[in-house]
């Protein structure tokens, strides 16, 4: 089992759920962060004072797959969240040890 | 039995006096009460004090960060409590008190001494009066908004207590003794013919020269030009500034003290100058950054308030128009510009705004008064002269004031010390002087 995390725009939210939804993806966990990469930050001007906001809004989203899914999700992460504009995000896949659901005792794959 | 006995001298002495009145039509027409004027006043009143509560509050609580966010409330609030419990004390007799000096109004009508719901007080139409409670109650709104505009200059750095004690002593020597200046009868500034007809040197001058004193005596926020103090509800900001242009209109058409086609004037002049002013701020910023912003529009919404506020009675709708748009750009160049270079922290632009759009409005009402541009001066009116009166009303305003703020920011700083310290201001005000946060997450 992988997880499978993603920071995106914000915006992209609907569209990347619903991709993943097609894949059959059974949840994801969804947090508001803040954070910067190469886009860096923006500078907002205020009755003429500029403050620059260096760390920018993003949506980062958590998903735990099986091992043999984890293509084709970060896929359809890419395809769905990309804008071709700097700032779209980046995808991190890591190991995952063990998943158990709370209600029923199942674990491993059958958790998911 | 007893009423019907009691009837007929009555009656009797009515005719009497009916008889004696035709003969002296004048005198007793001296005293017309009208209650439409009364009714007008008592909603102006009102309209006033919903311009500081909630308007000005939440205008200037949402230009905070959000720690700082009941500090303003809560300043604003306890100004207005203050105040009003001042002005029926002292402070009415101070500027309207009845004495035949320039510079205040003395010691008759301390504790409203003599005042009774009979009293009545004059209005611009020779024998038309108001009840005089409402004449104490409207000008008692307009004492207590104008050092509620003066903390947004230093706002998220004061300590509560020592602006409390400043604003007491503040509007003792400053506000009371211009309030007379300008609007009493024997005022210095009255004298000398200067036009202001709802407070454009009483108000906003005054509360801009004295912020712009304030923000320097006081110093930068800790972070200024480093930390991101953005404001922290725009939405607020505009809901609040909307609520001003709203209450804007009792303080405008309220000043002409009668519901008649003055007060008319002053109203649709109310609306045309500001939007001058949105579309004016805007527009600059088109041009010069590429986008217009809702700050933007806001400021330039107050920025056209107060210009028009010393000319809403005498200029017409289309010089309003433009003259809302010049304080518009005026009050854009200050705050974007001037103080930029110069490097003042007048934290919510009070100088800015109510200093130079008061100043502007003010010299500005001696231009747009002209009958040649739509205003409302006679056949002899003259621009260059009214303009001069209105430059030296200025002058003795900023003077005045500058003085008696400089001193009495100094007496304070010594006995209190104006600035909360630093841990204090790091954390916020919310939490350091009320012990409370306005957002929990």
């Amino acid at each position: 089992m992988k997880i499978v995390m993603a920071i995106i725009k914000p915006f992209k939210l609907d569209e990347v759920r619903n991709a993943l939804t097609d894949l059959g993806v059974q949840g994801l966990t969804v947090t508001e962060v803040k954070g910067y990469g190469r886009q860096k930050g923006h500078t907002e001007i205020y009755r003429g004072t500029e403050y620059a906001v260096s760390f920018l809004p993003k949506l980062k989203i958590e998903i735990a797959v099986a091992a043999d899914d984890v293509e084709k999700v970060t896929e359809a992460i890419s395809a769905a969240a990309n804008t071709s504009q700097i700032g779209d995000g980046k995808i991190f896949v890591w190991d995952l040890e063990q998943a158990i659901r709370i209600r029923t005792g199942e674990t491993g794959v059958e958790a998911l | 039995m007893k009423n019907l006995i009691s009837i007929t001298p009555k009656l009797a002495g009515l005719s009497a006096l009916t008889a004696f009145s035709l003969a002296a039509v004048p005198a007793f027409a001296a005293d017309t009460m009208d209650k439409g004027d009364t009714g007008f006043m008592m909603l102006s009143t009102i309209l006033v004090l919903f311009m500081i509560l909630p308007g000005l509050a939440l205008f200037y609580g949402g230009l905070v960060r959000s720690k700082n966010m009941l500090s303003v409330l809560m300043q604003t609030t306890m100004i207005t409590a203050i105040v009003i419990v001042i002005w029926v004390t002292y402070g009415y007799s101070f500027a309207f008190g009845g004495s035949e000096s320039p510079y205040w109004g003395g010691f008759g009508k301390l504790f409203l001494k003599g005042v009774t719901a009979d009293s009545t007080a004059a209005t611009f139409t020779d024998g038309v009066v108001i009840p005089e409670y409402v004449f104490i109650a409207f000008q008692m709104t307009f004492a207590a908004i104008t050092p509620a505009l003066i903390i947004g200059a230093f706002a998220e750095r004061v300590k509560f207590s020592a602006i409390m004690a400043f604003v007491i002593l503040w509007v003792t020597f400053v506000y009371f003794p211009i309030a007379h200046m300008v609007w009493d009868a024997n005022g210095l500034i009255f004298k000398m013919g200067a036009l202001d007809f709802a407070g454009g040197t009483v108000v906003h001058i005054n509360a801009g020269i004295a912020a712009l004193i304030g923000s320097i005596m006081i110093g930068k926020r800790i972070g200024f030009g480093r930390d991101m103090m953005a404001p922290h509800s725009m939405t607020l900001t505009l809901v609040g500034a909307a609520m001003l242009w709203v209450g804007w209109f009792g303080f405008n058409a309220g000043s002409n003290l009668e519901a008649n086609g003055a007060a008319t004037l002053a109203m649709i002049n109310t609306f045309t100058a500001t939007a001058g002013a949105i579309i004016a701020w805007s527009l600059i910023e088109s041009v010069l950054r590429g986008q217009a912003s809702m700050l933007g529009a806001a400021s330039g919404m107050i920025a056209g308030l107060v210009a028009i506020t010393p000319a809403a009675g005498s200029v017409g709708p289309m010089g309003a128009i433009l003259l809302g748009a010049l304080g518009s750009a005026g009050c854009y160049f200050f705050v974007s510009v001037v103080k930029n270079k110069f490097g003042y922290d007048d934290s919510l632009d009070v100088f800015g705004i109510h200093g130079i759009g008061g100043i502007i409005g003010a010299i500005g009402t001696g231009i747009f008064t002209s009958p040649l541009l739509g205003g409302t001066g006679g056949m002899d009116y003259s621009i260059a002269g009214q303009t001069t009166t209105q430059i030296m009303a200025v002058l003795i305003t900023i003077a005045w004031c500058g003085i008696g703020s400089v001193v009495l920011f100094k007496l304070v700083d010594v006995i209190f010390g104006l600035r909360a310290s630093e841990q204090d201001e790091r954390q916020g005000l919310d939490l350091s002087s009320h012990g409370e946060a306005a957002y929990h997450s």
